[in-house]
């Protein structure tokens, strides 16, 4: 046990150091993947047929493809039509690809969850298109999207371990290296996810809580 | 070139089918022990159940396959990589199966549990012919989403080398360098399966509810 201690020690700050690639990933990824997610679920309700069926398409895509055949698409498909990326970025890409998919639909259900009569009201006072959305719908369509948001974000952070199969230094990978090295992958492993526990542990409470509060809120203005 | 890149990978259909299938069956059940933990009236139960569940959903996917696979020893046992897989998306699945039931069991009437007892039907009967089979209807799209989250997670047991379509197109992209429409293939696999699972879904639910009187 006191042996186990010592090296988790001794490994903690490569895991760490791995870790911290990992939320980097994660982060980049959701910074650039929520904004294409947006963009799908207002595409979605637009009037267009053919804007309608072309950002669903785009959205069954990337939620159908499996985060690893996205990863290894990305890193190892791509550069066969001249786009070669490093791992991180890669990684980037993939994550961004299946935040903005997954969260298109959780977007979407926020804007639905916008009372119509909303819409009228902003309509009626002459608001363009732009302001409607910007100070009318999307500030209560957020308040309902927000906790799944960052439900969805914890799973990124678990989704990001996946760039281990393209050789991205992240914690997972770390940990596996660390065990292949020294033949004690239990306990390198084993550290890998405690650290996760502790990080997605009190988040998912945390958002747990969020939600409850969340949601008395709106009750209470409604 | 394609259809033989199309063949070559077809090959993990089968596998990535029984990882899900075992999977899912693993988690149903184990989702309904977790349930019952939680929701019984001992002290100790529910916390250990709380706990697991947490654990098993902070902890990703992969991590817990490569922990199972390297990492579980007991005395000369070793999980080969199917049973690994299995029981690693099993346990993840069954943690978010007990949320599913358990948001399934508050949308049952009260009054079937007073009815079951007024009738003085025992606790098994009560359980096993009253409130399971509205559970099982009730939670049934839970279940149907969670089986194409879980059909998708399953290529993550190619990491711990499971032949399945991934494990396949990694192998068919190594051999032939075709890595683009490697992957979109083994991408098209997964999209059609999961629409699959989607339409037996709701066939299956439209023949449960057709049951149910209104």
């Amino acid at each position: 046990m006191t042996e186990t201690l010592l090296l988790w020690i001794e490994w903690f700050p490569d895991l760490v150091g791995g870790l911290v690639i990992s939320l980097q990933v994660t982060a980049l990824g959701l910074i650039f993947g929520m904004p294409g997610g947006l963009a799908l679920s207002i595409g979605a309700r637009s009037r267009s047929k053919s804007v309608r069926w072309l950002t669903i398409a785009v959205t069954e895509i990337a939620r159908g493809t499996p985060v690893l055949i996205l990863l290894q698409l990305v890193y190892y498909g791509l550069p066969s039509i001249h786009l070669t990326f490093s791992s991180f970025v890669s990684a980037c890409i993939a994550l961004a690809i299946c935040t903005a998919g997954y969260t298109s639909e959780i977007f979407r259900s926020g804007l639905e969850g916008v009372h119509h009569g909303q819409r009228e009201a902003a309509s009626s006072l002459g608001l363009t298109g732009y302001d409607k959305y910007r100070y009318v719908i999307l500030p209560q369509a957020m308040r309902i999207s927000t906790p799944p948001l960052l439900g969805f974000s914890i799973l990124m952070l678990q989704a990001s371990s996946l760039a281990f199969t393209i050789a991205l230094p992240e914690i997972t990978s770390q940990a596996y290296n660390i065990g292949s090295n020294t033949f004690r992958y239990t306990s390198a492993l084993l550290l890998a996810g405690i650290l996760f526990i502790a990080i997605c542990g009190p988040a998912t409470i945390g958002i747990g809580v969020l939600e409850r509060k969340l949601d008395l809120h709106s009750r209470k203005t409604s | 070139m394609i259809i033989e890149l199309l063949f070559l990978i077809a090959k993990g259909i089968w596998m990535t089918a029984v990882v899900t299938a075992l999977s899912l069956v693993f988690g149903i059940v184990g989702g309904g022990a977790l349930c019952m933990m939680k929701t019984s009236q001992s002290r100790v139960l529910p916390a250990i159940a709380t706990s697991c569940i947490l654990i098993f959903r902070s902890v990703p996917p992969v991590l817990l396959l490569l922990f199972i696979f390297f990492g579980v020893k007991i005395g000369a046992f070793r999980f080969d990589p199917l049973s690994a897989a299995v029981v690693g998306l099993g346990l993840i699945t069954a943690a978010n199966m007990a949320e599913t039931y358990r948001g399934a069991l508050l949308s049952i009437h009260a009054g079937q549990w007073d009815a079951a007892n007024a009738l003085g039907i025992s606790r098994v009967y009560r359980f096993t012919d009253i409130i399971g089979p509205q559970l099982l209807r009730v939670s049934m799209p839970g279940m149907a989403t969670y089986a194409i989250v879980l059909l998708k997670e399953s290529s993550l047991a190619s990491t711990i080398g499971v032949q399945e379509i991934a494990f396949h197109a990694s192998l068919v992209s190594k051999q032939t360098y075709l890595a683009l429409e490697t992957y979109l293939i083994a991408g098209l696999f997964y999209i059609l399966m999961s629409i699959a699972i989607a339409w037996i879904a709701r066939a299956a639910e439209v023949k449960m509810s057709r049951r149910v009187a209104r």
